[in-house]
């Protein structure tokens, strides 16, 4: 399988653009359920789904999936860049890349990186919390018709009542959002779809969606540190 | 004008080189940049030093030879044109201009400004051509209708004329430009679609063998390209690898 992903410059760069893809998708679905902690309803909404995320058997195996993808990604992503350090041993002594290309764009590694270790420590507050031990706040249930729900919005709260972690966390969105606004694009044009008639079209999406995910994820660890939303 | 080149001097492959320092003077603006370097040369063999190695060839930006990375761009600051047509109005009297040999693993330096760019010849031998009956019934390529699109395509395609330009620039050292538009020129055309699927698989494998890096769609390339090829062409690539990937035979 390694071999069939490996195989050359264009599977790899093939797989990079299908599991970026797929991350994307992933974001769409983390950034919506948690957008229902602005309801403000004392995290009712955002419960509810959280346990549904977290009990529902398919999207439970999409978990492993996501696993999956995302090593790939960052393995896939490793190799890119030491076989490209490879193909450009020396260094010019003058070298004007800007007047070529974009500081991100030559710089995805590096933002991958950035988002890889936020990425752990995010894992951390949350995922390593419900999943393997447990949550870190006393009110850890909350009744909601009758049913006991684990209180992730709780913990939501402590977290993000650290100035610090607020910081990490929108150091975090701010990578991802460069990262996005080159990845986004550069996807469709690795599996070959820039048709005239799409082109403007995947790009304006690809800058749209590039703010927008990011932002509404930022504005979580902000909405609780400035207690906009309780 | 007066000028200050910092120019690349190194003897060999395996020696060490590094940038020298040399004051031109009374440089017109109508010079082509390599008049420039022929004036710097005259200066240096009559005070018996080595002359600067560049290549160059028909000076007039068809042939592909000259190829040099001046002031931190490929073939200078000017677009859509080779370091033979970059003319010394571009630069101002006083300026300081580094000249440096296009930087990749699969382009090795032979001698100062000049690099080995043999790698392409045998990416294009993995794959870019056409078999023609040559047994005296040649099919007259001119009867063969193509649509004027495809025509077009292919022809903007065709105008690469190998300088290597793309690989200097790219962050990654990848040839996917150069690569792309030799795949596209065939690919589009009737002519081209026997060897299809293992021209593009072929000349990709030969591509990676020679060491160039992987692209990773910085776009670069497309900017600093002296004939202006789009990254249409790799995108175009990409779905003829994958097509062929999927389903090799014809
Ligand atoms: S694609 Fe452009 S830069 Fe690259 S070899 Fe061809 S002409 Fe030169
Ligand atoms: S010398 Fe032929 S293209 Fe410049």
């Amino acid at each position: 399988m390694a071999s069939a992903i490996f195989k050359s410059s264009l599977t790899k760069k093939f797989w990079m653009a299908l599991t970026g893809i797929f991350l994307i998708s992933f974001l769409v679905v983390h950034c919506a359920i948690n957008a229902t902690i602005f309801f403000n309803d004392g995290g009712k909404t955002f419960n509810v789904w959280a346990h549904f995320m977290g009990t529902n058997i398919i999207i439970r195996t999409m978990e492993i999936v996501l696993f999956a993808g995302l090593l790939l990604h960052v393995i896939d992503g490793l190799i890119l860049y030491f076989q490209n350090r490879k193909a450009r041993p020396v260094k010019y002594a003058y070298e004007k890349s800007s007047a070529s290309s974009t500081w991100y764009s030559r710089s995805m590694a590096l933002l991958g990186t950035l988002i890889l270790l936020f990425l752990i420590l995010h894992m951390y507050h949350f995922w390593f919390k419900t999943r393997i031990t447990h949550l870190d706040v006393t009110n850890h249930v909350m009744m909601i018709d009758g049913l006991e729900y684990e209180n992730l919005y709780a913990q939501m709260q402590l977290v993000f009542s650290n100035l610090i972690v607020v910081i990490v966390y929108v150091l975090g969105c701010i990578s991802l959002f460069w990262h996005l606004l080159h990845g986004f694009k550069s996807a469709f044009q690795s599996l070959g779809f820039n048709h005239l008639k799409y082109k403007n079209a995947i790009a304006f999406v690809g800058d749209a969606f590039s703010v927008i995910i990011p932002a509404i994820f930022a504005a979580m660890p902000l909405a609780f540190y400035l207690k906009f939303i309780q | 004008m007066n000028l200050t080149l910092k120019v690349w001097r190194q003897k060999s492959t395996s020696e060490q080189g590094k940038l020298v320092e040399y004051k031109v003077s009374e440089i017109s603006e109508d010079m082509s940049f390599l008049e420039m370097m022929d004036v710097l040369n005259y200066k240096l063999i009559e005070s018996g030093d080595d002359p600067v190695a560049f290549d160059h060839d028909c000076r007039e930006g068809i042939c592909g030879m000259c190829s040099m990375f001046i002031n931190g761009e490929a073939h200078g600051p000017n677009r859509g044109v080779t370091t033979c047509q970059l003319h010394m109005r571009s630069f101002k009297d006083g300026d300081t201009i580094y000249i440096e040999p296009w930087r990749s693993a699969a382009f090795p330096v032979i001698k100062d400004l000049m690099v080995d760019r043999s790698a392409f010849d045998r990416v294009q031998q993995a794959g870019g051509f056409i078999s023609v009956n040559t047994s005296g019934r040649t099919l007259d390529a001119n009867a063969i209708p193509v649509p004027k699109e495809d025509a077009d395509k292919s022809f903007d395609a065709a105008t690469c004329i190998g300088c290597g330009a793309c690989v200097a620039t790219c962050p990654n050292g990848s040839a996917m430009l150069f690569v792309s538009a030799k795949v596209s020129q065939y690919a589009l055309l009737p002519q081209g679609q026997v060897e299809r699927k293992e021209r593009v698989l072929n000349m990709v494998k030969k591509m990676d063998e020679e060491g160039f890096g992987n692209c990773s769609n910085i776009g670069a390339c497309e900017v600093q390209c002296p004939k202006n090829i789009s990254l249409d062409n790799i995108a175009r690539m990409n779905r003829e690898y994958l097509m062929a990937s999927i389903k090799p035979e014809n």
